[in-house]
């Protein structure tokens, strides 16, 4: 069926009241790119923001963007890097590890709240995210936050906005705060470390006073290969390599570190990101774990010890993405025991359909927070037509 | 007094001796004040011309007393204001005839400190700064640094997402912030967040930050502690035009720099502050900026090097970089003590409005245009890197009317502020100060999606009920 494709937000007010007023639920989606995440819903139609596209302002020495929500991610990117700037936390191309085409868009980026190894500095998505409009079940446009860095007027749903995954209002545009790109990025590379020992070193080099803004561990068992121990400092030529000096006296004690540049160091940083290093074979299953950064290990052991398993770090091994057998529960008993007693959530970002059915893809809450989040959906979309079930069953 | 508060509730009146009966077994009986000369103590907060005794204040110990207390107010209809340590400038921690205040000051302790993973967990009842004392022997601190930090508690912060000098390198508190244990209205704990990073389902935790005290009573947190920078330095400088000093601003971020802070102080302003702190700031100037920047000794100075050139077009009058940390620190206190200094010869009211920083230069003008109007003097400090103004409203209490000339003169700022793109609180939150201009910067939809939002935790408006929201116009659940 195609897609409907409001071309202003009046008209998306228009298709979701209509769709309210005959409880007819709606898959939302931008690119698509992610349309494999979540449970599957069932939806009689499909309404997509690609024909709200472009950037409505950018204002470089304010450090704000604002784009439709259909705007593709690259063009955002391409304009950000026209005046030497970017979006901080460093969005995820998922496209390779779902096998799905299209182009991610700019409000999607919000909706999921995706974000990368830059994390653990600058904030997720949410973090820059500082403004919002979306149109909620109802069909009413709805807006908050706004363009400028700092506001705490009302309740702040840009935050609930991130991370909706479109259960709770169709986003029409999103204004992120963004910052300038660095001058220079430079990486530390160790070598054949235990997982244990490796959050150790990312953990020393996070709580340094250099600026770490990447920390990721690839294991030996990842592709057979030795253990990376990965560390990226970012900023001024003059500054980095001060600070690279000072990292490598902090880690003396864990084995020679190499100093990569330039590309290389790039597409590292770029298959940690999109978790591209899981992407085959492409029929395992996928998990996203976050925990806190120096449980990573215990939480893998556990999980290891029941599990067949392939995986690696980022966030100073405080996200966990790991491959698993698809067949049966794709190991979320084992996963989410691990996380029950580590501490953190886990997320099912890659099985096949019948799985994410039976499973929660999402991490379930307990009774009181389960009720919270099924009065807010109802609170933006009382009649449960945008994207319903894709986060919770119900919801 | 142009504020109006709601009408109390006469049968909580009525039933006030039964309830502070009901209260008394829930607390030690030191944490719960009746007498009227105690409460007095609670009558108002930053918002000192506004005065409500509270029916009572209760000051628990655990988190299981404060989900007492909530489970018999809700059974009893009584309302509830949080409180901290009383610093709100927006008044969201007044209460009325009709509402108890629930205070967690006596819960100030810190619980778990994790230097791996970067963590701290404290009772929500400590100061921001005690959290920055307790971390500091490891080189860490806690970054959201209110003026009020040696005040306000970490509670308040999270209610308001305060923020403070330095967040335009480390953000404000929501960004700080990791996890929460809260008491809901109904008396049930939940635990939102925790060590680890983003929300499994619903972002809750960025709901409840900024949510001013209505959605829950927050008895712990979970706080992102930070490895302190190798050194910092600040440096001074004056401009002549307030035009410079902006398009200065501007520059030094065009150019890639983001200093750790970026604030700004007009002449007035520098006036009051050097008085006070004997800084050295510069007094023959229109504006000042301090300008601070981190990193090793010789990363400060390339970068200072660096902002100085950049600041050469603007004709700075005064370029002075700090050569010593008690000058850096003398240069600091002239900043954070601003409210302080200015409170000393002055009444003020402060305003926190945001403005796009392009139409600094405009919006300066008209706030000076408005005060005179109304025949009023004022004093700008804010934060020039992201737009966050704090005008400081001079006037007499002691004249009749000067302080509704101040509030219409305040008012008139903040909805300049919303005017030329910008919102009408950047920190100091809504409370009951900017309730009522609420419409001009969202429309009934825009409430209404928050108001439902704010009925799934307090569906009866029994949570801190006379903010945020206008008076009239509120939905139930
Ligand atoms: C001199 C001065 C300088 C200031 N400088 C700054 C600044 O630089 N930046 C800034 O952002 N602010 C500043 N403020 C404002 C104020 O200090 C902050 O808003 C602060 O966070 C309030 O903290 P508090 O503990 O005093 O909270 P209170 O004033 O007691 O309460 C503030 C709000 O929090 C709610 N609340 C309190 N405790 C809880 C709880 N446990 N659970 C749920 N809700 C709760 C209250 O109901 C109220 O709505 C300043 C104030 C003063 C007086």
């Amino acid at each position: 069926m195609t897609p409907l494709t409001p071309t202003c937000e009046s008209d998306a007010c228009a298709i979701i009241a209509d769709a309210a007023a005959r409880r007819m639920p709606l898959a939302v989606a931008g690119g698509g790119t992610k349309a494999g995440i979540g449970r599957p819903a069932q939806t009689e139609a499909t309404l997509s923001s690609a024909a709200l596209t472009g950037v409505t302002l950018y204002e470089p020495a304010e450090l704000v963007i604002a784009a439709l929500a259909g705007t593709p991610l690259s063009e955002v990117v391409r304009a950000l890097a026209d005046r030497g700037q970017q979006l901080p936390f460093e969005p995820a191309d998922y496209r390779a590890l779902l096998g799905s085409s299209g182009k991610p868009t700019i409000g999607a980026v919000a909706a999921a709240n995706v974000s990368g190894p830059r994390r653990i500095m600058a904030g997720a998505a949410r973090d820059s995210l500082i403004g919002v409009r979306f149109v909620n079940g109802r069909g009413e446009a709805v807006k908050s936050g706004g363009s400028v860095m700092k506001n705490v007027t009302g309740l702040d749903l840009v935050k609930l906005m991130a991370g909706s995954w479109g259960t709770l209002g169709f986003v029409t545009e999103v204004t992120f705060k963004v910052l300038p790109r660095p001058e220079r990025s430079a990486t530390l590379a160790l070598a054949g470390l235990s997982d244990s020992r490796a959050v150790e070193a990312l953990c020393a080099a996070v709580a340094s006073p250099f600026e770490v803004t990447g920390a990721a561990h690839l294991p030996a068992a990842l592709d057979g290969g030795e253990a990376r121990t990965l560390i990226r400092i970012e900023g001024f030529s003059f500054s980095v390599d001060h600070r690279l000096g000072e990292l490598k006296r902090l880690l003396a004690g864990y084995g020679p570190a190499e100093a990569i540049d330039g590309e290389r160091a790039g597409a590292l940083w770029a298959a940690v990101r999109d978790a591209t290093l899981l992407a085959e074979p492409h029929d395992s299953a996928v998990w996203r774990v976050s925990t806190a950064p120096a449980k990573g290990p215990a939480l893998m052991a556990q999980v290891a010890r029941a599990l067949q398993a392939r995986w690696f770090y980022d966030w100073s091994g405080g996200l966990v993405w790991l491959a698993t057998d698809p067949a049966g529960d794709a190991g979320a008993a084992t996963i989410r025991g691990a996380v029950a007693t580590q501490g953190g959530h886990a997320t099912l970002v890659r099985a096949p359909a019948e799985v994410r059915a039976a499973v929660d893809v999402f991490e379930p809450q307990p009774a009181p927070l389960m009720r919270v989040t099924r009065d807010i959906k109802a609170a933006f979309d009382p009649a449960g037509v945008l994207n319903p079930g894709r986060m919770y069953a119900g919801v | 007094m142009s504020i109006a508060f709601p009408v109390p509730d006469q049968a909580i009146l009525a039933r006030r001796e039964e309830i502070l009966r009901g209260l008394a077994p829930l607390v030690a009986p030191e944490a719960l004040i009746v007498t009227e000369d105690e409460r007095r103590v609670f009558e108002t907060d930053g918002l000192t011309a506004y005065r409500k005794l509270p029916l009572a204040v209760v000051l628990p110990s655990t988190t299981e007393e404060v989900a007492a207390v909530m489970r018999f107010c809700r059974e009893n209809g009584v309302k509830v204001v949080p409180r901290g340590a009383g610093t709100s400038l927006s008044g969201g921690a007044i209460a009325q005839e009709d509402a108890i205040i629930l205070g967690v000051a006596k819960m100030n302790r810190v619980l778990e400190v994790d230097f791996a993973n970067r963590t701290a967990r404290v009772q929500s009842g400590i100061t921001n700064l005690a959290i920055s004392q307790a971390v500091a022997h490891e080189g860490f601190f806690y970054a959201p640094d209110p003026s009020s930090q040696l005040a306000c508690t970490i509670a308040g912060n999270i209610a308001m997402n305060s923020g403070g000098a330095h967040c335009l390198k480390y953000g404000v508190t929501t960004n700080n912030l990791l996890g929460v244990t809260m008491v809901l209205v109904d008396g049930t704990v939940v635990e939102i967040g925790g060590e680890h990073l983003d929300a499994p389902g619903y972002d809750l935790l960025g709901l409840v930050c900024g949510s001013e005290g209505q959605l829950g009573v927050v008895t712990e947190a979970v706080v992102r502690i930070l490895r302190a920078a190798e050194g910092a330095r600040p440096a001074l400088m004056g401009f002549d035009a307030v035009e410079d000093a902006g398009a200065c601003v501007a520059a030094i971020i065009g150019a890639g720099i983001i200093p750790v802070a970026m604030e700004y102080m007009d002449r007035p302003a520098i006036k009051i502050c050097e008085a006070f702190a004997h800084a050295g700031y510069p007094l023959d100037v229109e504006a000042m900026l301090i300008i601070e920047v981190e990193g090793s000794d010789e990363e400060c100075e390339d970068t200072l090097a660096r902002i100085v050139e950049i600041a050469q077009p603007f004709r700075p009058k005064t370029l002075r970089v700090s050569q010593s940390e008690a000058e850096s620190a003398a240069i600091w206190k002239g900043r954070k003590s601003a409210f302080g200094a200015t409170g000393r010869i002055s009444d003020y009211i402060c305003m926190d409005g945001t403005i796009p920083t392009g139409r600094l230069p405009y919006v300066l003008k008209r706030i000076d245009e408005i005060c005179k109007a109304e025949g009023l003097g004022v004093a700008n400090v804010f934060h020039a890197g992201d737009g966050n103004l704090h005008p400081l409203i001079l006037f007499d209490i002691n004249k009749p009317g000067e302080m509704e000339k101040a509030e219409a003169a305040g008012e008139e700022i903040l909805k300049l502020c919303v005017e030329v793109g910008g919102c009408l609180t950047g920190e100091h939150g809504v409370g009951i100060e900017k309730r009522d201009l609420m419409r001009c910067q969202f429309t009934e939809a825009d409430l209404k999606q928050q108001m439902r939002v704010r009925g799934v935790f307090d569906p009866g408006w029994l949570m801190n009920p006379a903010k945020v929201f206008p008076l009239e116009g509120r939905v139930a659940a």
